[in-house]
């Protein structure tokens, strides 16, 4: 049995932790809202990068003079596994969650005896799966000193993963991100950037083609434009990652809030019991000391 | 034929601007300046750094813009730009630090793609001077 003054302790210990867990759901709170508001900011540029990416590849399709990052390099024996993550831990089952699913098709295609390559972009992904797959790490990108994210950030990904292609170190590559569905349901999501596919979307409309005039030629601009459209691609996984886990945080820390509110009734309860408990003792010790006179 | 088309700018981060009545839209293209006007041939280009003008019925807008592609349309013009500014906001120091970038990427860049970063270090010089000029 705990002493009043223990117990005392316990209850100050979880208030203050309390008070924490408020403070970060109020902060994530806060991010969340400016994190959804640039993701819906980039939202136009993706839509038309990707309108017009889909008529190009269309139209380019079959073609053998279609570039490498559109047509593929005919294999894919080499799989390159982008697991992007935050770079804080405390929301919830975010990071595990794509650190699952990146380790799920990791195992399955090391099962049927396909190399695989990691690179991880945040730290806790890395964290998450350096211990069983640490041999196949290939890179890290760290957005630790970050504030915003910016669009020269996803850049560089891309830059960093064009270059990887160009020097022929893997076949096919895929980003692991979440999807902001809701607070309180974010979606792990695998998808395919190198080789670009940009098939439609399920019920979406089919984009009528239109045969435009293509200056410089074609091949050309869809050789300028498919950098930029990876680029595209990452930078809207990025966002919707940083949603996905400021609202994870929330609901994480809103229930942890919860909790700490739970405990501190029952210790509250269970002081007061002691302490009445306590005055009864004493009573019946002065009482029964006064009957024995 | 309509006399004015849409007109949009958008960048990766933010949309700058939309308008619908533009009525002539000047556009820096890979292989040349080209004014689009309504009712425009269908047209894929891509962008060369250079100054962007918007023409309405009641004022002309500049913007600077570093790159990017233009899809035009009869119905309207969407620009996207990768970084674009408009001309009000774009002032020496920003200049310079394209220019400094520009030069940077040329420096380091592999011989293969040096013509490649060496006009786009030309058109980011020439770029000032069309918006500072």
């Amino acid at each position: 049995m705990p002493s009043l003054k223990d117990l005392k302790n316990r209850i100050g210990s979880v208030k203050n932790t309390r008070k924490i867990t408020k403070a970060m759901q109020m902060v994530a709170a806060a991010k969340l809202r400016r994190a959804q508001e640039s993701a819906e900011a980039a939202r136009p540029y993706a839509e038309r990068m990707h309108a017009v990416m889909a008529g190009l590849a269309g139209s380019v399709k079959g073609a053998d003079n279609a570039p490498l990052l559109l047509r593929g390099t005919g294999s894919d024996r080499t799989q390159l596994l982008v697991v992007m993550t935050a770079e804080r831990g405390l929301c919830g089952g975010f990071n595990a969650n794509i650190a699952k699913l990146a380790r799920q098709h990791a195992d399955k295609l090391l099962a049927e005896g396909k190399e695989v390559k990691i690179l991880t972009v945040g730290k806790k992904g890395r964290d998450a799966l350096r211990r069983e797959y640490g041999q196949y790490f290939v890179g890290h990108v760290d957005l630790s000193e970050v504030k915003k994210l910016s669009y020269d950030d996803a850049q560089r990904i891309a830059r960093d993963l064009i270059g990887r292609f160009d020097n022929g170190e893997f076949d096919v590559a895929t980003i692991y991100f979440s999807i902001f569905e809701s607070v309180i349901s974010q979606k792990p999501t695998a998808k395919q950037i190198i080789p670009a596919s940009y098939e439609q979307e399920e019920g979406e409309e089919h984009v009528p083609t239109v045969n435009y005039d293509y200056e410089p030629s074609e091949t050309q601009i869809l050789t300028d434009l498919l950098p930029r459209g990876i680029a595209t691609q990452i930078f809207t996984a990025l966002l919707e990652n940083g949603a996905s886990e400021q609202g994870a945080r929330m609901s994480a820390m809103d229930s942890a809030t919860r909790n700490a509110g739970e405990m501190i009734d029952k210790l509250t309860i269970e002081y007061n019991r002691s302490r009445q408990a306590a005055i009864t003792k004493e009573l019946i010790e002065i009482i029964s000391g006064a009957e024995a006179l | 034929m309509a006399d004015t088309m849409q007109f949009d700018l958008v960048a990766p981060e933010r949309k700058l601007a939309s308008v619908e009545e533009a009525v002539e839209v000047m556009v820096p293209g890979a292989d040349g300046d080209l004014t689009v006007m309504p009712g425009h041939a269908p047209m894929l280009t891509t962008l060369r750094p250079g100054k962007l003008t918007l023409v309405t019925r009641s004022e002309t807008q500049s913007y600077a813009v570093t790159g990017g592609f233009a899809e035009i349309s009869p119905e309207g013009v969407t620009v996207l730009a990768e970084r674009s500014l408009p001309a009000e906001e774009f002032t020496k120091e920003v200049h310079d630090r394209l220019i400094e970038e520009a030069r940077r990427v040329h420096d380091e860049a592999h011989p293969s793609v040096a013509d490649m970063t060496a006009k786009l270090l030309a058109d980011m010089e020439a770029l000032g001077s069309h918006m500072l000029g």
